[in-house]
């Protein structure tokens, strides 16, 4: 069955009611991960409802306690229109290994999250970041952590009618850093072997107060690995604690191999990822406190 | 001696005529085309590797509302034992046609079995859906070395290969050649190795997929428009495998997005000529990037055991080379190329090589630039490189003394002309690259490479416009940038602007034959053609010229575009606009069978870093150094050598088939078939080197090929270097280098 219904809100109640009256409605935050499932033929919705013309789902707005991005807004307008990127280094650099640029401007993080592909980029990203998912449905708005939202690969926790609004990140102390790298063969154009994102909090004699680990493209989600920060709270972030994280999130991978690559390779370098994504968020810290 | 010593516009770098019309999107390819009335096709393809064809039940589709044909295997002439083309060209009718439509028995997954023509591509596609095919499953085998098991399924059990008469086996072709005493000459070695090493199955890459819409008249008669890299041979292989008159069979050659030897072959044309039959309507068919991998195109698989002996001084003694080539369901004859030419870069007296090739469920392999050549050589150069290290001699010092030179004889059995590999290795060994000393961390490979070239037939058509400007046909379509060398070698000749030449493709119909734009031989012998056309241009000009002095012919001359005696001249320009009074329009056409081509050689250099924790590899420097002859614009000949070069390092690093159990691709995209980006390779740095070919008037040489045949052993000599551990099995992808490394 193709398309039959394009349809294309200008607000947010008017795209509830498009996905709550019964139609085999999906919607386009982007369309570059549902235009290429149609094509293929794994995805065939009657109805298309194309958020990008809502204002509140596009808006990226920053406040005292949390950025809120719009769950459809491109990932170029969140890399080069907005604060996100100097709050966020690392997800932005997760943002931006997304496709080409031509497909940042259509992609967005709320689709790249609702999608719930094992390997996404922005994922380990949002997760190691604290981010919540603001979601609205017939049965009202409520909120979860991104660890939570992703269920299994292509299955997000979304209910029936119910759509992501937006992306709220807390905002980060001037003492915390994140950090997200991946493995691919290429160097672009590619989807990862595995990813890591971190984000830490170092005092001013450089004791690691908070941190968060989360891997991707090593299990059927991306995971927050609890004890991959634990080991890191309360050191120096020396070799042990470091090597203690590396292990704990090669604990917690259970990748399978597949033509990307054997689970052999994906958990040996997830680890190399998260002693180097650790580095990065740590040197991040430092360069801006000195 | 060339007849040509010194140039005045060759050699320069006038941007192409094709050029405006690519970037500005107005290029017409092989999809772009759509005639009035078009319907669509559709192919039904097999869910299985290895089956016979039980039933195929149409009747359902045919029903449906707007479904103007379908076809069967049973629709296309039984092929038998025809043999098509000659020589390296030559093919068999049966190794043709089922990579067309299957008859009675699928051997490789997605192998075409039937087809639907719809009035719009989505109900093609329902229809398809409706042709019930009923299968009988086999075994199927999928590696080469399994299939030579005693227990594998066997894909031909009719066929035997020359001088294995007993049982079927899935050995598709058998060649040994060997010149001296080459096991007396490894006795006398003072060093001797032997190493084994593979380069999996891979896919030319080419960006636009196949492409075709055809049309036949009332009359019978043919209208085919595709893309290909050769028109003349879409029309003889097309007429073969339907059944229709090749005269009736005329085909328009689509500006082509890359075919690398890929399209030198047809996979949708004869089918849509079936169904524009049955429906009398023009069809289209356009092959989705998934059936590009799964069915068109890929290079064999290879694994090469090589033996070299040397002298403790480096001279090579004795060779011994075995190499099997992976075919596919059908035989695409890659065994000979690699028996042949595996040595071709050396001095030996003493050699000898096999080459065989296997059959697999997969599909038939087809040409990919310098076919069967990079697989063979990745284990040749590698074993040279590991030798000199043995020997403890700079590997280019240790190739330049074995190099051949003129008058050596390769496995072929003739004699070298002048040819350009020792001048090739002399600059790279005082190149700057080479002469830099090799950064931290990183490793630094050299290889050299061989291709042989091709003549072949080839045509050309000039025709003098009456305003002075000119229009060249051709019959070869132009995938590197062909169509400014041919109007540069007619400026040359003629003395006219390049800015007034128009060169064009011509269809089947237009313009004399001309082979396949294939085995780097379009500017060469094509070339040659548009030369000797521009010549007898310029002998009639001259003659027209002395009818109106009344002078004898011979005493007039020819330069910077005029006719000259004395103190008198007639331009072109004047001689085209008074061509009506002055004894008719100026035409001039020449044909030939190219006897001037000469092998091309290239030494290239690659550094390389190795992340020894993620097992990554980056490409730090590259420099591609190659005997051009003569460079016609070297631009093109710059991007002949970027371009190969980036192909064999994708293969080096990433690309590669990957089957699962079923026999099935699993990986038929460019997201998981990994080419190299842009951002992967470094620039490429070029040296074109100019040895003039002495058989060409322009001294030209092919050099499309050979860019492609050294990149693997320098990039996994460069690699072996940096992560300090050997690895002879392609691709070395990541986790092949921690895996490595760790059991180091």
């Amino acid at each position: 069955m193709s398309i039959q219904e394009f349809v294309a809100p200008h607000s947010l109640s008017e795209a509830k009611s498009l996905l709550a009256d019964g139609a085999m409605a999906s919607v386009l935050a982007g369309g570059t991960d549902l235009l290429v499932g149609v094509r293929l033929g794994t995805r065939s919705p009657e109805r298309v409802v194309d958020l990008k013309k809502i204002p509140e789902l596009t808006a990226i707005s920053v406040d005292a306690e949390a950025l809120h991005i719009g769950a459809a807004a491109s990932a170029f307008s969140i890399l080069h229109d907005s604060d996100v990127p100097s709050f966020f280094p690392g997800f932005a650099e997760a943002l931006d290994l997304i496709g080409s640029t031509q497909i940042q401007g259509r992609c967005s993080a709320g689709g790249n999250l609702c999608n719930a592909s094992p390997a996404a980029d922005s994922i380990p990203a949002l997760i190691a970041n604290g981010a919540q998912c603001v979601i609205t449905g017939p049965a009202g708005d409520h909120q979860m952590p991104v660890e939570d939202f992703v269920l299994g690969p292509s299955k997000n926790a979304l209910k029936e009618g119910e759509l992501l609004v937006a992306l709220i990140l807390p905002r980060p102390s001037s003492q915390t850093a994140d950090a997200y790298l991946r493995l691919t063969p290429r160097t672009e154009m590619d989807i990862a072997v595995a990813g890591v994102g971190v984000s830490l909090t170092l005092d001013g004699e450089g004791t690691c107060t908070a941190a968060r680990v989360s891997i991707g493209a090593v299990a059927p989600t991306a995971l927050l690995v609890e004890a991959a920060g634990a080991a890191l709270i309360g050191t120096q972030l020396e070799a042990t604690a470091i090597e203690a994280a590396v292990a704990a999130a090669r604990e917690a991978a259970c990748p399978i191999s597949d033509k990307r690559g054997t689970a052999e390779y994906r958990t040996h370098v997830v680890g190399v990822l998260v002693a180097r994504a650790i580095a990065q968020a740590q040197a991040r810290i430092v360069e801006a406190s000195s | 001696m060339n007849a040509y010593q010194e140039f005045s516009i060759i050699g320069s770098r006038p941007i192409r005529p094709d050029g405006l019309d690519k970037v500005t999107g107005r290029a017409r390819y092989g999809a772009d085309l759509n005639m009035q009335g078009q319907i669509y096709g559709y192919i039904v393809r097999s869910p299985h590797a290895h089956a016979i064809i039980q039933s195929i039940d149409c009747s359902q589709a045919l029903a449906m509302e707007g479904v103007l044909a379908v076809m069967t295997g049973e629709d296309l002439p039984v092929p038998g034992d025809s043999v098509l083309g000659s020589g390296e060209g030559a093919i068999a009718l049966k190794d043709l046609s089922p990579m067309v439509m299957s008859q009675g028995k699928v051997l490789f997954h997605a192998q075409a079995v039937a087809a639907v023509a719809a009035t719009s591509p989505e109900l093609a596609a329902e229809a398809a859906a409706l042709i019930a095919v009923s299968y009988q499953v086999l075994p199927a085998v999928t590696n080469m070395h399994e299939a030579l098991g005693a227990d594998a399924p066997i894909l031909h059990a009719d066929r035997f290969p020359d001088g294995f008469p007993e049982e079927p086996t899935n050995l598709a072709a058998h060649i040994s050649l060997e010149v001296g005493e080459p096991d007396a000459a490894f006795e006398r070695a003072d060093v001797v190795i032997e190493q084994t090493y593979s380069v999996p199955m891979c896919h030319q890459g080419y960006i636009e997929p196949h492409a075709c819409v055809a049309r036949v008249d009332a009359a019978g008669r043919v209208d085919l428009w595709c893309s290909t890299q050769g028109h003349f041979t879409v029309a003889q292989y097309t007429a073969a495998l339907t059944g229709i008159d090749v005269g009736k069979v005329k085909v328009t050659a689509s500006e082509i997005g890359g075919g690398f030897g890929g399209k030198t072959t047809v996979y949708l044309e004869p089918v849509a000529v079936v169904l524009a039959q049955k429906s009398g309507r023009p069809v289209k068919m356009v092959m989705d990037r998934g059936d590009v991998f799964r069915v068109t195109g890929p290079a064999p698989g290879a694994q090469t055991r090589v033996k070299l002996g040397a002298m403790k001084d480096g001279q090579l003694v004795a060779a011994d080379v075995e190499c099997v080539m992976d075919s596919g369901a059908y035989n695409g004859n890659p065994a000979g190329i690699p028996a042949f030419m595996a040595t071709a870069c050396y001095k030996l007296t003493n050699a000898r090589s096999t080459g065989r090739a296997v059959y697999t469920n997969k599909p038939k392999i087809h040409a990919y630039r310098a076919p069967s050549v990079p697989q063979v050589t990745l284990g040749f150069e590698l074993a040279m490189t590991e030798l000199a290290a043995e020997l403890g001699m700079d590997p280019l010092a240790f190739r330049l003394k074995n190099a051949v030179e003129e008058g050596d004889v390769n496995m072929m059995g003739a004699p070298y002309k002048r040819i350009g590999l020792r001048e090739c290795l002399e600059v790279a060994s005082t190149h700057a690259h080479y002469k830099a000393p090799v950064a931290e961390g990183e490793g630094r490979g050299v290889a050299a490479g061989y291709w042989i070239n091709a003549g072949l037939q080839s045509s050309a058509t000039l025709n003098v416009l009456s305003d002075g400007h000119l229009s060249i046909l051709t019959g070869s379509p132009d995938i590197g940038g062909s169509r400014a060398s041919m109007a540069l070698m007619a400026a040359e000749v003629l003395g006219i602007p390049f800015e007034h030449i128009h060169p064009q493709i011509a269809a089947t119909d237009a313009v004399g034959h001309c082979d396949v734009t294939g085995g780097s031989r379009t500017t060469l012998a094509t070339g040659q053609a548009v030369i000797q056309a521009a010549e007898q241009c310029v002998a009639e000009m001259c003659r027209r010229a002395a009818a109106e002095w009344e002078v004898e012919a011979v005493v007039v001359t020819w330069s910077q575009g005029a006719a000259h005696y004395g103190e008198q001249s007639l331009t072109f320009e004047a001689l085209a606009r008074r061509a009506g009074t002055m004894g008719g329009p100026l035409t001039f056409s020449s044909s030939l069978t190219a006897s001037s081509a000469a092998p091309s050689f290239g030494v290239h250099i690659c550094d390389a870093k190795v992340d020894k924790e993620t097992g990554r590899t980056t490409i730090t420097r590259y420099t591609v150094i190659q005997d051009a002859g003569k460079a016609i614009h070297p631009a093109y000949v710059e991007g002949q050598m970027q371009g190969g070069a980036a192909q064999g390092i994708g293969w080096a690093l990433n690309e590669e088939y990957l089957y699962d159990e079923h026999g099935a691709l699993q990986n038929p995209g460019f997201l998981d078939y990994r080419i190299p980006v842009a951002s992967d390779l470094p620039f490429i740095d070029t040296v074109i080197v100019e040895v003039p070919n002495p058989l060409h008037p322009f001294g030209v040489k092919g050099v499309g090929e050979v860019p492609i045949v050294p990149p693997m052993p320098a990039v996994a000599e460069a690699v072996y270097r940096s992560a300090g551990v050997r690895l002879r099995d392609l691709p070395l992808n990541p986790p092949k280098i921690v895996a490595a490394l760790q059991e180091q």
